[in-house]
């Protein structure tokens, strides 16, 4: 009997310190791991820094004209080349950074709030309130999320204002659902009983008990939602649905150079390019980020 | 099945109606006067109040919509205002143009894109792996129209392999049966136009497959993955059989039901995809209807077009539900 007691291991206090590390923590260390969502961070590090000090780096100013250098291929003058007024593209597409970013943050923000809020309420109070948001929801999804933006953009007119919008309404749905769902398995948890019987009011329940309980997979689902909402607004500016000239939106920019792409096929060329890589940083960053903050995606 | 098969139809009706509430509101919902829109700022005042009256616009909402639904329920979807012709006599040809495209985008994304995934994860982190998966990510965040201009660039305007732009030869075109062009040509026995709507049919076929393509591959990679680590295919393998059969018979089987799901979400995203595909090549499908109605401000096209378009992607999402119910028997509905 003595024996085998003193052959049991003292395994206690490592798992205790484990258990010490907070979740946020142990998420990073296994985003650090993973090389492809590394790859992702450093493209969106990199475009961001690019969109804040576009006024130190891009070498043009973006909207300058010099009709007697137009389609100048790239040079060590002009790295990109220009395009069909002299403009220099890299300073064009340094501060296309702005726009497409801006309406990437801007319009998955929106979408996070509206949806969040909806998607809360319908969860949380169920019954008629929850029919009502979620099929309204369901009758947002039932369209091809492009038609929806253009559907938008057709009645409030072209701009970049718009298309922001345009792109937010389309991605309400997603948040909303995340969030309803959300809040349909957090309400039933313990807790959340013991936070009602000591008194605890609606809306403090839900900012202090469930949007915390949320944010991971509103963090996972944002960061994909950006990458579509960059793609969303080149392809409007694409269609001249969104931003309007002289401003330098990398969708925009491949609509005014398609014409000349037999002369000058580098117009076409970079901002293309910069439009997939920053796609492919978020896309990268978003996949990263669910493998770490997902505990059901973890093998 | 069947009992599901009703609830889903049920369901679908107030998607239906909402999102034809949501179509009709958008004429209603311009900031300002629509027919001054519409008409542009030279307009007389005689001209917009016939605009008016012909839109309904001068009757009280509820008994627009009513007739705007019962229109619809009648194939009524109202008339262009720059052709003068209903658009349910004229929207067929575009609306078989953009099927055919899709269906042939849908044709290679499915063939390559399965295919891909299959070899990724039979040779699990070897150099095909790596170099499928690589395309794969670039594939799914890239931007459809600059991928369309590339390949019209290079494939077309370089190499001179392929037509730019259209659905046929403008100098010897397809007499049109059906309007799918594959089927047309072969009807009045013209091989030579067959093989020419095929040349057409590459270069948005590709662009528009792309993404889905991608999406497809590392779905069937990670679902054969997923397949190939059970015990039966260990079973399979230990009793000697080929490994090419266990891939393509056993697992494949099983691993295909997400992928099919994948396909059917896929099939319906290809829709938006095609309008700015279609802008690209020159294709006259019903996303440049859509799209030059915008610019004439044709709202009853642009309402109509948008309408069918969702409804087929309603549908869609409905037959990819029924399917997936079929291929697997493991799913039970309550």
């Amino acid at each position: 009997m003595a024996e085998l007691a003193h052959s049991t291991p003292p395994a206690v206090p490592p798992i205790a310190e484990e258990q010490a590390v907070s979740p946020w923590k142990e998420a990073w260390k296994s985003f650090r791991k993973n090389k492809l969502a590394i790859v992702g961070l450093s493209i969106v590090l990199f475009f961001i820094l690019i969109a804040l000090f576009a006024d130190f780096i891009a070498p043009y100013e973006f909207a300058d004209q010099k009709l007697a250098d137009k389609h100048l291929p790239p040079s060590s003058e002009h790295l990109f080349g220009t395009d069909q007024f002299g403009r220099d593209i890299l300073s064009r597409v340094i501060y296309g950074a702005r726009i497409s970013l801006g309406v990437g943050f801007i319009s998955v923000a929106g979408s996070v709030i509206v949806g969040s809020f909806l998607g809360i309420i319908a969860g949380y109070y169920g019954k008629w309130v929850d029919t009502i948001i979620s099929r309204f929801f369901d009758i947002l999804l039932a369209f091809p999320s492009i038609l929806l933006a253009i559907a938008v953009v057709a009645v409030l007119g072209p701009s970049l204002r718009n298309a922001l919008i345009a792109i937010a309404i389309i991605n309400v749905p997603t948040f909303g659902r995340l969030l309803r769902s959300r809040v349909l398995t957090v309400k039933e948890e313990e807790y959340i009983t013991a936070a009602k019987a000591i008194g605890m009011t609606d809306s403090r329940i839900l900012i202090h008990h469930i949007l915390p309980n949320s944010l991971a997979p509103i963090i996972v689902q944002g960061t994909l939602a950006i990458a579509t909402a960059i793609i969303e607004a080149a392809a409007l500016g694409f269609l001249g649905m969104g931003a309007q000239p002289p401003a330098p939106e990398w969708g925009k920019m491949l609509a005014d150079s398609r014409e000349f792409i037999l002369d000058a096929p580098w117009t076409v060329l970079f901002p293309g390019l910069a439009i997939m890589l920053t796609v492919l940083g978020f896309n990268l960053m978003g996949d990263g980020l669910r493998d770490a903050l997902d505990p059901r995606m973890k093998n | 099945m069947f009992s599901y098969t009703i609830r889903r139809l049920t369901a679908l009706i107030p998607v239906l109606l909402g999102m034809t509430f949501i179509v009709f509101m958008m004429i209603r919902a311009i900031p300002g006067n629509p027919a001054q829109i519409i008409l542009g700022q030279q307009a007389t005042k005689k001209a917009m109040a016939a605009l008016t009256k012909e839109l309904g616009l001068d009757r009280p909402w509820p008994t627009q919509f009513w007739e705007y639904l019962s229109g619809i329920f009648t194939g009524d979807l109202g008339v262009s205002l720059k052709s003068r012709v209903p658009i349910s006599e004229e929207i067929w040809p575009y609306l078989a143009a953009t099927i055919e495209l899709s269906l042939v985008a849908m044709l290679i994304a499915i063939v390559i894109g399965v295919n891909a995934g299959i070899i990724s994860a039979w040779f699990q982190n070897s150099w095909f792996d790596y170099v499928a998966m690589v395309v794969a990510l670039i594939g799914v965040s890239m931007p459809i129209f600059w991928l369309g201009l590339m390949e019209q660039y290079i494939v077309a305007i370089q190499w001179d392999l392929l037509p730019t732009t259209g659905r046929d030869n403008i100098r010897d075109p397809v007499e049109a049966v059906t309007n799918f062009y594959l089927i047309d040509s072969l009807l009045n026995n013209r091989f030579d136009q067959f093989i020419e709507v095929i040349r057409h049919l590459i270069l948005p076929g590709i662009a528009l497959g792309t993404i889905p393509m991608a999406i497809i591959a590392r779905m069937t990679r990670s679902s054969m993955l997923e397949v190939m680590r059970s015990d039966y295919i260990r079973t399979a393998r230990a009793k000697g059989m080929k490994m090419f059969w266990v891939v393509y018979k056993h697992s494949l089987k099983n691993a295909l039901i997400p992928v099919v799901t994948v396909i059917g979400l896929q099939t319906g995203l290809l829709l938006g995809g095609a309008i700015l595909t279609e802008t690209i090549f020159g294709w006259p499908g019903i996303g440049t209807y859509i799209y030059e109605a915008i610019s004439y401000r044709d709202y009853p096209v642009i309402q109509s077009g948008i309408l069918v378009v969702a409804a087929i992607f309603v549908l869609i999402n409905l037959v990819v539900d029924l399917l997936y119910a079929a291929i697997d028997p493991r799913i039970k509905y309550k």
